[in-house]
């Protein structure tokens, strides 16, 4: 497949990152010679230099045989001139753009069908619902889901005083009193994939495939949901944190935004008339100390500087504040961050790649490639979904019976919109969603492959 | 400096070397050259356990690789190529001086084809498959060949691009496709079709099929090896003919045949370099025609030695119809100017390249402007593209190394007795551009075998300089390479 790309800024080289290790042919088009330079020696593309809303480039990139083109850049007009430039040029094309305004966030929908884009990224918009999920359900550091939501991964790290401290994987549904699957373990650095006698130790960070009603289940037999929660603070009040405090005003939770600017403060209490904004500097304890900072349930740091974001988490943390949530622009992906005690780290471009990336493979379902992807355990494992059809092998066998390969787990099955954590009479069958987890780089590309 | 994947793209390139030095033992096989095919065997079996040692010694690399890495790791491996590749002349004998044999081994792969062959009429028939089966190898670069076979996949792979940009000639070199497998392999399809052509043409002719071969090689890779101590002067018109056309395609980009591909002929019409080309052909060919003619016979004659002498020439391949050293002077010295010159870039030829050539007079014109309006804003275009600053100021670095080297050489090759100014400096130039013979002592009808070890050096890491473009093997002299960061 042959995806164009416009704009070689934070997302616009993650996404080239994904894609092109995917094996796509990616050509990328940005204005700056030396930007598309050092990206270019990073991965295997080819770029053009010059506005990736002229004809002119647009032809030279090959926009004619291309399949998919994904509009990127820091304006999000400019994204729109380019898919609708692009689309005039091949009418076949697909087309992905970014909207970051606000007041576009209304008329998203209106827009797609009005300028034939298949795809609007927000990835403000994103981070908000991700956060609130992870505001929603505490205890999990992260959580990614299938299946349309009705599965999800959680990552749970293991503490001093956790009851999972020392327990075997074969009493795990004894414990926590529902069925759910250990399908990787982090310990030191490096991912395991457990079996039953595995016995977890502090410091661990596991991974539990659950059915999406079975995680409150899991969560209140772990002892980790502690109380709901009712006041969030936000510090910075960017657009992340518009979207995140009209999410959560819906749920009746109280939130306090801090901010520094004056002008946006006007007018964010214009647009979040039930928040409360303040005016000042989060980056000073004192001042945090006095808007009650150690009584608040949750913290979000979502300013612009991402070393201020983890200190301020830091101070967080030192207060015993529950629930952490670290907003990270440029450090992601660096294991740097894992040990800092900053609670769950949030990365919008990495959200929004994701979300194109599931859209790219999403078009390649045809050819029976996964349709969700997730990257578990500091990226050494993968969980990937996929629709079982007439070409599946094994269907309707029971899993004792098949063989799969040894980096491959069948983490759950998922048929007519019933969960199921697999054990050997398990089936699947044509139309089943199927999660498996693979736990070294070798990816399957379809389901077929990961039969021994 | 990344090691380990040194390594194993060296270990790489040893069994691709190994796996092409087959065929060449079945000839001599074939031919009952005993001693030969037993050396091919012995060097075949010390590369593949050389290359064995070192993949098992470079498991698992990072996947850390920079420009630096890709620059040093290219001069590595045409050194580590030229050392296996010369184990054959040795072993059996044909060339038993270790000097001698890297000679004819780098003039092979950097697609030179001087020789210190006196009579190569007498060497096994294996040995000359190899001879020019290494210009063809080295032609379009053994490290694009291994790109486009081998997937090497990392997390980083756009490191790729280094090894691309290091192997291959000219100022601007870039991929054609997303993938650089794809990019390789493109290539790699177009010279061999090219290559299978050139062979069909000639076989039409009635050369003898290994005469064929051979005489392919050295025009594909502008090499210039031939299979008989006349070049090719014995043989038909017609053949020479052939070898005239072919050697003018194989020096041209070979994005241009990729555009061709993809119909898109008017970018190939307008490309500046091509034209440049075409004229400089052209033009020599009409003058040297000219001024042999009462040497030579007709116009037609003049013509036809003209027109192939300067395809020989600027495309660095260095057959020869006639000895031209005994052309008048003026006909000489485009032919050294041609020397200069060199074939396209993105060709197979070497030379300083037409596209180079183009961009230092474009270069040359805006200074002179800028002498006359001091405060004058001008961006250097080709193919009414704006060039980037760094491509021209690279370009102006490049020529003061090549004239540096060149005349650095020059001074070590004339402590040699008993040459000539005009040997010498031919001598230089045909190495360093990757040519083959020069003129007096060092012309067609002579060669290298006389110069002293010292000479000979120089001379091979002249060629090596010439084909990788310099800073390749430049880097490896530089303390800061090896200097941890």
């Amino acid at each position: 497949m042959k995806i164009l790309i416009v704009g070689d800024g934070k997302l616009g080289a993650t996404v080239t990152r994904e894609l092109s290790r995917e094996g796509y042919d990616v050509t990328l088009i940005d204005k700056d010679q030396n930007v598309l330079e050092s990206t270019m020696e990073k991965y295997d593309i080819i770029t053009v230099q010059g506005n990736g809303a002229s004809m002119d480039i647009l032809r030279s990139a090959g926009v004619a045989d291309a399949d998919l083109m994904i509009a990127v850049t820091g304006e999000d007009e400019l994204n729109l001139l380019v898919c609708m430039t692009a689309r005039s040029m091949n009418e076949k094309l697909h087309t992905i753009a970014r909207l970051r305004n606000p007041e576009y966030a209304q008329q998203a929908y209106m827009m797609r069908s009005v300028f034939g884009l298949s795809l609007i990224v927000n990835p403000e918009k994103h981070a908000a619902r991700e956060i609130e999920r992870l505001i929603r359900y505490p205890g999990f550091l992260k959580n990614d889901t299938f299946a349309k939501g009705r599965v999800e991964i959680v990552e749970i790290r293991i503490d001093g005083d956790s009851i999972l401290k020392n327990a075997a994987l074969s009493s795990l549904d004894s414990i926590v009193k529902c069925k759910v699957l250990v399908c990787a373990v982090l310990r030191d650095g490096t991912s395991i994939s457990p079996d039953g006698s595995f016995v977890l130790q502090e410091g661990d960070r596991i991974f539990v495939t659950a059915s999406t009603e079975n995680l409150s289940v899991l969560l209140k037999n772990l002892g980790i949901l502690k109380k709901k929660v009712k006041r969030v603070l936000i510090a910075g009040g960017g657009r992340i944190s518009y979207y995140l405090a009209s999410f959560l005003q819906k749920s009746g939770i109280s939130v306090e935004i801090i901010e520094k600017d004056h002008n946006r403060c006007v007018a964010l209490s214009e647009l979040l008339p039930d928040t409360t904004i303040i005016e000042g500097d989060a980056s000073q304890t004192s001042f945090l100390d006095d808007e009650g900072f150690s009584e608040t349930d949750a913290l979000v740091t979502l300013t612009g500087l991402d070393e201020l974001n983890i200190v301020i988490s830091m101070y967080g943390n030192s207060k015993n504040i529950p629930i952490l949530i670290t907003k990270v622009g440029r450090y992601d992906g660096t294991e740097l961050l894992n040990d800092l005690p900053i609670g769950s780290l949030i990365s919008p471009k990495e959200l929004t790649c994701t979300s194109i990336v599931r859209f790219v493979r999403a078009m390649q379902a045809g050819q029976g490639a996964a349709v969700t992807v997730h990257r578990i355990a500091d990226g050494q494992a993968e969980a990937l979904e996929f629709v079982a059809d007439e070409t599946t092998l094994h269907c309707g066998e029971p899993l004792k019976n098949v063989k799969t390969k040894d980096n491959i787990l069948i983490a759950c099955i998922t048929h007519n919109m019933v969960t199921e954590i697999p054990n050997g009479e398990s089936v699947f069958n044509k139309g089943d969603s199927v999660v498996i987890v693979c736990s070294n780089d070798k990816a399957p590309y379809s389901l077929n492959e990961i039969f021994a | 400096m990344n090691m380990k994947m040194m390594g194993r793209v060296n270990a790489l390139i040893l069994a691709i070397e190994a796996v092409f030095m087959v065929p060449a033992m079945l000839v001599s096989i074939g031919y009952g050259e005993t001693g030969a095919a037993k050396a091919f065997a012995v060097t075949i079996l010390i590369i593949v356990a050389a290359a064995g040692v070192l993949a098992e010694i470079t498991r698992n690399p990072s996947g850390h690789f920079q420009a630096r890495e890709g620059l040093v790791c290219v001069g590595v491996s045409w050194i580590i190529l030229s050392v296996a590749g010369c184990l054959p002349f040795m072993f059996s004998g044909a060339i038993p001086s270790f000097v001698d044999a890297m000679f004819e081994t780098v003039s092979g792969f950097t697609t030179t084809g001087a020789s210190i062959l006196k009579n190569v009429e007498i060497v096994p028939h294996g040995l000359l498959y190899w001879r020019s089966f290494t210009h063809w190898l080295g032609g379009m670069g053994v490290l694009v060949f291994m790109l486009a076979v081998v997937p090497l996949s990392g997390r980083n792979d756009g490191f790729t691009l280094h090894l691309l940009r290091a192997e291959s000639p000219g100022p601007n070199v870039g991929k054609i496709t997303p993938k650089m497998r794809k990019t390789a392999a493109t290539l790699y399809i177009i010279y061999i079709v090219l290559t299978i052509l050139n062979i069909l043409f000639l076989l039409a002719g009635g050369m003898p099929v290994f005469d064929a071969f051979c005489i392919a090689f050295g025009t594909a890779g502008t090499g210039g090896f031939a299979t008989r101590n006349d070049s090719l002067a014995s043989f038909s018109p017609y053949l020479q003919n052939v070898c005239t056309v072919f050697m003018l395609l194989f020096a041209v980009n070979f994005t241009c045949y990729f555009l061709l591909l993809r119909k898109q002929w008017k970018d190939v019409l307008r490309d500046e370099e091509l034209r440049l080309y075409l004229v400089i052909v052209g033009l020599s060919t009409l003058l040297i025609a000219l001024n042999v003619m009462p040497q030579v016979g007709s116009f037609g004659t003049s013509v036809h030695h003209a027109a192939f002498t300067v395809a020989s020439i600027i495309s660095t391949t260095g057959y020869a119809t006639l000895d031209f050293n005994k052309w008048p002077t003026f006909s000489k010295s485009i032919i050294l100017m041609l020397m200069f010159v060199g074939a396209c870039a993105g060709s197979t030829g070497g030379g300083i390249k037409v596209s180079r050539v183009l961009l230092l007079f474009k270069s040359l014109r805006r200074n002179i402007h800028q002498v006359l309006h001091p405060q004058k804003v001008q961006s250097i275009r080709v193919n009414g593209q704006a060039m980037n600053e760094t491509i021209v100021s690279n370009t102006n670095e490049y020529l003061t190394a090549y004239v540096a080297i060149v005349i650095l050489s020059f001074m070590v090759v004339s402590l040699n007795p008993g040459f000539t100014v005009e040997s010498n400096i031919s001598a230089v130039m045909c190495c360093f551009n990757n040519i083959g013979p020069g003129l007096d002592q060092v012309g067609p009808a002579s060669n290298f075998s006389a110069y002293s070890d010292l000479s000979k050096i120089t001379l091979t890491v002249d060629m090596l300089l010439g084909r990788l473009e310099i800073f390749p093997i430049l880097v490896l002299f530089s303390r800061s390479t090896w200097k941890k960061l």
